[in-house]
């Protein structure tokens, strides 16, 4: 990947990058390929101020590439598990997670398909979605935008969605944010009345009939939907160097 | 003072069918392995765990002595969903309690703190509510009236756990980079136990490592057990990593019978010294 011509994962990644831009001296955990490039996107270009871990125990004060092992040199700071609960729940903290179900109101499924007391397929469990949730700022990253993922209802409700939230009352949900869906097809969020899921941009070259078709529930559609920003060549020599080996290539549909 | 050291076998010799075991380190991480081991050989049934779980849980789910689980996540690390765990649950031989992983930690403390429960914002809005029937909520108590989830105490009866170095009274050293909820573990627990990679005289543990690696002392343990390679195939930083030839061997297991008696056979029924002869190889 030496080309300076910006491909579809690249444009995610960037998109990623933005869910960020705002969040100042806070930790960002990515989880994931293109959530952890677009991460360190962000804090390699306009987020220098952004906390973030080697996905182990340690702060990093720079941004490495992906797999890359960090010196002493790299690191600013301790982060153990201990230390991330206490930090999600000082909510100091902005999260991308995946979503193997995600839908209108964002509720996030993780946990399992089907029934959850007999599963049909066990995925990874709630993990920290509820805590998360309900504690700081989410995002979520899918990598293959189709109807079986953004779904109408979801099998078991791990992250909470903003109706969900809202039922809770002002107390309770008051530190509850979802602030955007990153997806292989465009950049989503919820910045409507009853906060639906909202189309923000399409990635270049998707139709809108494209996510209409591939999105199991009614999205709300602006008169004005953007195009996702395209990197520069510059950012692209950056998530170059990010992503020597091209993970991110490989985990986006196209 | 009082020499605490035993054997595995003698350690897990306390157990009875039917108690609730803690087991600490994290994932595919730091697992007392050699405990489980002891546990395989000894046959307890009934059991249900309370961990962080890995292989512990994947294990003793196919052993089929299991019979409920209490985790935050069931995880190989650096294969996602530990898999063995995954039939359990989805040929539904497994009574599950799922939480979310902060939420078990709440747990483990209240039971450390001899509390009921300790109350957090985790939990509410999701289903982890719905499928934790058991999980209540409070009300806060002053002005804001805010309604918390009150996480009900994990109670244990025996924890196990396995640090890097220990002293023969009890005192144990976690050397790598994250100590875990292991020190939690032993005061969630009626009784703990402690494995370690070696015994070494008290006066080398401040040698050894920085005094906030001194994470067990010796009110928390009841017996230390020196089990060199007691974490297999889960990592042990700095004294090994994980064996990831041997962990993806063992989570094929679950996609075929047969491989599973023969892993049983050769690794799980021998002695702890016969397996680690069996590895090393």
């Amino acid at each position: 990947m030496s080309s300076a011509e910006a491909t579809r994962a690249d444009v995610c990644a960037l998109a990623v990058a933005e869910c960020f831009r705002s969040d100042g001296e806070i930790m960002v955990s990515a989880m994931g390929t293109t959530p952890s490039l677009g991460a360190r996107l962000a804090k390699a270009t306009f987020a220098p101020e952004l906390l973030m871990t080697d996905g182990f125990n340690l702060l990093l004060r720079r941004a490495l590439p992906l797999g890359a092992k960090p010196t002493d040199q790299d690191v600013e700071g301790w982060m153990p598990f201990g230390a991330v609960f206490e930090t999600l729940w000082w909510g100091r903290r902005h999260v991308m997670m995946g979503a193997s179900q995600i839908d209108q109101f964002g509720n996030q499924n993780i946990a399992c398909i089907g029934r959850w007391e007999r599963p049909k397929a066990q995925l990874l469990g709630v993990r920290g979605a509820p805590g998360n949730t309900i504690n700081h700022v989410t995002s979520y990253w899918v990598p293959n935008h189709n109807p079986r993922a953004l779904v109408a209802e979801v099998d078991m409700v791990s992250g909470v969605g903003y109706d969900r939230a809202a039922a809770l009352g002002p107390e309770s949900s008051r530190f509850h944010e979802i602030r955007r869906v990153v997806t292989n097809l465009g950049v989503f969020d919820f910045n409507t009345p009853d906060h639906r899921m909202r189309l923000v941009s399409l990635h270049p070259g998707v139709e809108l009939q494209q996510v209409i078709d591939n999105t199991g529930f009614e999205l709300v559609i602006p008169d004005r939907v953007d195009i996702t920003p395209v990197p520069t060549p510059e950012v692209v020599g950056v998530l170059r160097e990010l992503d020597p080996q091209g993970y991110a290539q490989k985990e986006v549909v196209v | 003072m009082n020499d605490k050291r035993m054997t595995v076998d003698q350690a897990v010799a306390e157990v009875t069918d039917g108690m609730t075991i803690g087991i600490g380190g994290w994932g595919s991480r730091r697992k007392p392995m050699a405990f489980v081991r002891a546990l395989v050989r000894k046959g307890v049934k009934d059991l249900t765990v309370v961990s962080y779980g890995g292989p512990d849980i994947g294990i003793l789910c196919a052993t089929g002595q299991l019979k409920k689980a209490v985790y935050g996540f069931v995880s190989l690390d650096s294969i996602p969903l530990e898999p063995l765990f995954r039939k359990a649950r989805q040929n539904g031989t497994l009574e599950a309690v799922e939480l979310d992983e902060g939420m078990f930690l709440l747990g483990l403390r209240a039971a450390a703190q001899r509390l009921p429960f300790l109350a957090t914002r985790v939990g509410l809005g999701s289903e982890v509510l719905k499928i934790n029937p058991h999980l209540k909520t409070v009300k806060s108590p002053y002005e804001d009236g805010e309604e918390l989830v009150a996480v009900p105490a994990l109670n244990v009866d025996i924890a196990f756990i396995h640090m890097n170095r220990a002293d023969a009274l009890g005192n144990g050293q976690a050397l790598g980079r994250d100590p875990y909820f292991d020190n939690i573990f032993c005061m969630a627990a009626k009784k703990a136990f402690m494995s370690c990679e070696k015994i070494v005289p008290t006066e080398q543990l401040t040698s050894g490592g920085p005094l906030q690696s001194l994470l067990i002392n010796r009110m928390m343990v009841s017996g230390v057990v020196e089990a060199p390679g007691g974490a297999h195939f889960t990592e042990c930083p700095p004294d090994y990593g994980r064996d990831e030839k041997f962990q993806r061997e063992y989570a094929a297991t679950a996609k075929d019978e047969q491989a599973w008696e023969v892993f049983r056979t050769k690794y799980l029924e021998a002695s702890e010294a016969d397996y680690q002869k069996a590895v090393a190889s």
